[in-house]
C-alpha cells in the first residue's frame, strides 16, 4: 500500500517578470484506494502540484516522497493524465494505450493485446485499430486512461481530466473513473474546477488558496464510496449532505477569492 | 469545400490555361510570330518525341532529366540524413541553435547562384559542385524546418511519455520526431521546390547533360522548339515533385490536418 507524500512543499517560478510564488507550504498524502482531489480557482498552482508529484518540477523547499524515497524525476508508478489527452496522434488507439509497454521492450503482439484489454475496461472494446484523430473529446479521455493504467501505476495524477467535456459525457466519465478506482485499487490524485465533481469524485478534498496556493481546507468525503456502495449518481448528487458541502465549498472559494481581491486591491 | 466550388475552380483553370494556350497557337499557326521567336504547339510536341526518340547534345530527354533527378534525389538524401538531425539537436538544444542558427541565416538569403562561381573555384565545373549547391538549398530551409516543429511540440505530450518510461532517445526519436513530421516534410516540399529551380539554373552554367544544359545549348543554337520543350519538361517535374510530396505528406502526417 504505498503513499505519495508533499511534505512542506513550495514552489516558485523564475520568470522574465521575476519571481512567481506558485505553492506555499503545501501538504498532502494520497494513498492507495484513496481520490484525493484538488480545488481552487485558475492560477491557484493546481497543475504545479500536480507537476511536483509526477516528478516534472522540483520542489523550491521541501519533499516530495513515495514510500520515504523522494521523487527524482517522472516514473511510471505515477502515471499521467492530461486535459488535452496528450495522446500521440500518429498512433492508433491500441498503439497509444501500448506506448509505455513498448517503451519496456515488450513486444508488439503481447502489448497489443493488453492495450486490447485495457481498451475493453474503458469501454473502448472495437475501437483499438481507430485513428486518434476520428474519436471524440470524451473517446480519447478514455484512451488516455487506459494508456496511463497500462504501465501498472501505483498512482494516477488527473489533471482537470473531464474539463472539457460536455455535461452528460462529464457524468459518464465521472462514473467510469470511480468504476476504475475501485477495479484497480489506485491511488488517485484529481484536480478539478467543478465543485461538484470534486465532491462526487473524492474520499478526501483539500482546497486550494490563490497565489501563492496553500491549502485552505481539508474535507473528509463519502460521495464517491457510496458510488461504488451502489447508490445511483443522481441520488448521491440530490442528497441534502451533498448539497449543504457544495453550499460550504462555494462559499469558501468566494471567500478566499475576495480576501486575494483585497490584497491586489 | 464544396463540389460547386470545387468544379468552379476547376473552370477556371481550364479556361486560363486553354486560353494561353489557344493565343499560343493563333499566335503560332498564322505566322504573326516566326518559328524562331516562338514555335507552334504542333512543333513543340514533335519535337518532344524527337528528343525522347534520338536526344539533343548527346543524350536523349530521358538521360537529361535523369541526370537533373539523379542530382537533386543525392542533394536531398544527404540533406534529409543531415539536415533533420541538426534541426532536432537545434530545437531541443538552444545553445546547439545559438551557435549553428547564425551559419544558416547567414547564407541563407544568399540566392545560390551568387555563390556558385566560388564553388566552382574550389570544387571545380563537376557532380559535386552541383550537387552540393543543391544540398545547401535544401539543407538551411529542412533544418529551420525541423528545429520549429520540434519547438512547437505539446510539452505536456512529452510529459506523458516521461511518465510511460520513455528514455531520452525514445522521447527524441518516438515522440518529438513523428511530433515535428509535418513541418519537417512541409519544409522539405518547399525546400526540394528551391532545389529543383536552383539546380536547373546552375546546369546552365557548368555541366554535360541535364536538363538546364539542353535547354541552354539548345538556346545558344537557336533551336527554340528545344527550348520550350526542355521549359515544359522542367515544369512537369517540378509539379511532380510537389504533387508526390503532397502525398507523402498526407500518407505520413495525415493526422495533422485532419481533425
Ligand atoms: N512556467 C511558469 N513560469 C512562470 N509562472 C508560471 C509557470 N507555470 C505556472 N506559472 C504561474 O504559477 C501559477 C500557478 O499555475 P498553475 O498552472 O499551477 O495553476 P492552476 O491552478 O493549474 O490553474 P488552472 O486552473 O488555470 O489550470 C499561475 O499564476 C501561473 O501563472
Ligand atoms: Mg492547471
Amino acid at each position: 500500500m504505498p503513499t505519495l507524500s508533499v511534505d512542506r512543499v513550495s514552489l516558485t517560478y523564475r520568470s522574465k517578470r521575476g519571481p512567481v510564488a506558485a505553492l506555499a507550504d503545501v501538504s498532502l498524502a494520497v494513498a492507495s484506494g484513496e481520490i484525493v482531489v484538488a480545488l481552487g480557482a485558475s492560477g491557484c498552482g493546481k497543475s504545479t502540484l500536480l507537476g511536483l508529484m509526477a516528478g516534472f518540477l522540483k520542489p523550491s523547499g521541501g519533499a516530495v516522497t513515495v514510500d520515504g524515497v523522494p521523487v527524482s524525476g517522472p516514473g511510471t508508478d505515477r502515471a499521467v493524465v492530461f486535459q488535452d489527452d496528450a495522446l500521440m496522434p500518429w498512433l492508433s488507439a491500441e498503439d497509444n494505450v501500448a506506448f509505455g509497454l513498448q517503451m519496456r521492450g515488450v513486444a508488439q503482439a503481447e502489448r497489443r493485446a493488453a492495450a486490447r484489454d485495457m481498451l475493453a475496461q474503458v469501454g473502448l472494446a472495437g475501437c483499438a485499430s481507430h485513428a486518434i484523430h476520428e474519436m471524440s473529446g470524451g473517446m480519447r479521455q478514455r484512451v488516455g486512461l487506459a494508456r496511463a493504467l497500462a504501465v501498472k501505476p501505483d498512482f494516477l495524477l488527473m489533471d482537470e481530466p473531464l474539463g472539457a467535456l460536455d455535461e452528460l459525457t462529464r457524468e459518464r466519465m465521472q462514473m467510469l473513473v470511480l468504476n476504475l478506482w475501485q477495479t484497480s485499487g489506485k491511488g488517485i490524485f484529481l484536480i478539478t474546477h467543478s465543485i461538484e465533481e470534486a465532491l462526487f469524485l473524492s474520499t478526501r478534498l483539500v482546497l486550494l488558496s490563490p497565489r501563492p496556493g496553500r491549502i485552505v481546507q481539508r474535507y473528509d468525503t463519502g460521495f464517491a464510496r457510496r458510488f461504488i456502495a451502489g447508490e445511483p449518481v443522481r441520488t448521491i448528487k440530490a442528497d441534502p449532505d451533498f448539497l449543504a458541502m457544495r453550499d460550504d465549498l462555494s462559499s469558501a472559494i468566494l471567500a478566499n477569492a475576495a480576501e486575494d481581491a483585497i490584497d491586489v486591491g | 469545400m464544396s463540389a460547386d466550388r470545387a468544379s468552379g475552380h476547376g473552370a477556371a483553370t481550364a479556361l486560363s490555361l486553354g486560353a494561353v494556350f489557344a493565343i499560343w497557337w493563333g499566335a503560332t499557326a498564322s505566322g504573326l510570330i516566326t518559328p524562331l521567336f516562338l514555335p507552334g504547339p504542333g512543333d513543340v510536341a514533335l519535337r518532344l518525341i524527337d528528343l525522347a526518340q534520338h536526344g539533343f547534345v548527346g543524350a536523349t530527354l530521358l538521360q537529361h532529366t535523369g541526370a537533373s533527378l539523379a542530382r537533386v534525389g543525392l542533394a536531398m538524401l544527404f540533406a534529409v540524413i543531415t539536415a533533420v538531425p541538426v534541426g532536432m539537436a537545434m530545437g531541443l538544444y538552444p545553445r546547439i541553435n545559438a551557435a549553428i542558427d547564425p551559419l544558416i541565416e547567414f547564407y541563407r538569403p544568399v540566392p545560390p547562384l551568387a555563390y556558385l562561381p566560388l564553388m566552382v573555384i574550389w570544387f571545380g565545373i563537376g557532380e559535386l559542385t552541383k550537387i552540393l549547391l543543391i544540398y545547401l538549398a535544401i539543407f538551411a530551409p529542412l533544418a529551420i524546418a525541423t528545429a520549429s516543429g520540434v519547438r512547437r511540440v505539446d510539452p505536456n505530450r512529452i510529459r506523458a511519455a516521461q511518465s510511460l518510461g520513455a528514455s531520452r532517445d525514445q522521447i527524441a526519436w518516438l515522440v518529438i520526431f513523428p511530433s515535428a513530421l509535418p513541418d519537417i516534410l512541409t519544409g522539405l516540399r518547399i525546400a526540394l521546390g528551391v532545389g529543383w529551380s536552383t539546380l536547373v539554373a546552375a546546369e546552365l552554367v557548368a555541366a554535360t547533360r541535364g536538363l538546364g544544359f539542353m535547354v541552354q545549348s539548345a538556346s545558344q543554337m537557336l533551336v527554340t522548339d528545344v527550348v520550350v520543350a526542355g521549359i515544359f519538361v522542367i515544369a512537369l517535374i517540378a509539379l511532380l515533385i510537389e504533387l508526390v510530396l503532397r502525398w507523402v505528406e498526407r500518407r505520413f502526417a495525415g493526422w495533422a490536418s485532419a481533425g
